[in-house]
């Protein structure tokens, strides 16, 4: 495997979706590149920094008409 | 599947107002974020997201529990964001029907340069592990990987918001946008690639 390849495999190989022989291949190959090893590395940093985005609170007014919509439909059967 | 009603499921079926508190307090950023992933514009989608709760109480005596709660939820908001995508449409831009690119083609994500003849770097990427946290996960580092994901061709953004950004599963993210879980993979992985590279131009 080229490294060229490898870096395509990377979204397989994290999903798990290798097949057993590709796996060992791959993680084979990382373990000697020192590149692929840190192209790896930034992907999961990448994924860290997309899971971390700030959440947006709910704004009060939205939550208050939402719940108030809950409420009626637990009353009435619709919100 | 065998019908598996989650507690959380009981719970708002029952009427507790406290789980479903929990719920559009908690879901609430990721369900932007993904309105946003269709319609742009910060105020639609926030009349997406509160339709989207209000058709879920609506709808909930009809929900089974055949997907997980946060699916179902997430897949209403996909429903109504791309209703609302249509009514404000804008018609297709002139580069919009050029664009040839198949989202499902498997392509090179790395900058074919960047490795010899023979397929080995030229040079190593950087190692990020010694970046400080405030850089990495700084402002303007998310502010480029938002950017990044915004640029994104539409088929590519809604499977990396739905994967990445709310943390859904390979499973459901398939079958709510009903593709096979290859073409699932194929376009987070060219999605991913895209924010790695914007990272990569600010990080170095």
């Amino acid at each position: 495997m080229k490294c060229r390849e490898v870096v395509e495999l990377m979204t397989d190989y994290l999903e798990g979706a290798l097949s057993p022989q590709d796996r060992e291949r791959f993680e084979q190959h990382i373990a000697g590149c020192d590149g692929c090893r840190a192209y790896l590395q930034q992907l999961r940093l990448t994924l860290r920094a997309m899971r971390s985005f700030e959440a947006t609170p709910i704004p009060e007014r939205v939550q208050k008409e939402l719940v108030q919509a809950f409420r009626s439909w637990r009353l009435t059967g619709s919100p | 599947m065998v019908e598996s009603s989650s507690p959380e499921l009981e719970a708002l079926k029952r009427g507790d107002e406290a789980t479903f508190v929990d719920l559009i307090q908690r879901y609430h950023g990721p369900m932007l974020r993904l309105a946003m992933a269709y319609v742009r514009d910060h105020h639609i989608a926030e009349d997406v997201v509160q339709e989207s709760w209000l058709t879920a109480i609506k709808s909930l005596h009809r929900f089974e529990g055949r997907s997980s709660l946060k699916t179902w939820i997430f897949g209403i908001v996909i429903n109504l964001a791309r209703a609302r995508r249509r009514k404000e449409s804008r018609l297709l831009t002139f580069t919009a029907l050029l664009r040839r690119d198949d989202p499902d083609r498997p392509e090179r994500t790395v900058d074919p340069s960047r490795f010899t003849a023979a397929g080995d770097w030229r040079a190593i990427p950087h190692q990020w592990e010694n970046i400080p946290e405030s850089t990495l996960l700084g402002r303007e580092a998310m502010q480029r990987v938002q950017a990044a994901i915004e640029k994104l061709p539409p088929k590519h953004r809604e499977v990396i918001v739905l994967r990445d950004v709310a943390e859904l599963d390979a499973g459901p993210v398939s079958e709510l946008l009903g593709i096979s879980a290859e073409n699932q993979r194929v376009r987070l992985h060219r999605a991913r690639a895209s924010v790695r590279k914007a990272l990569e131009d600010y990080l170095g």
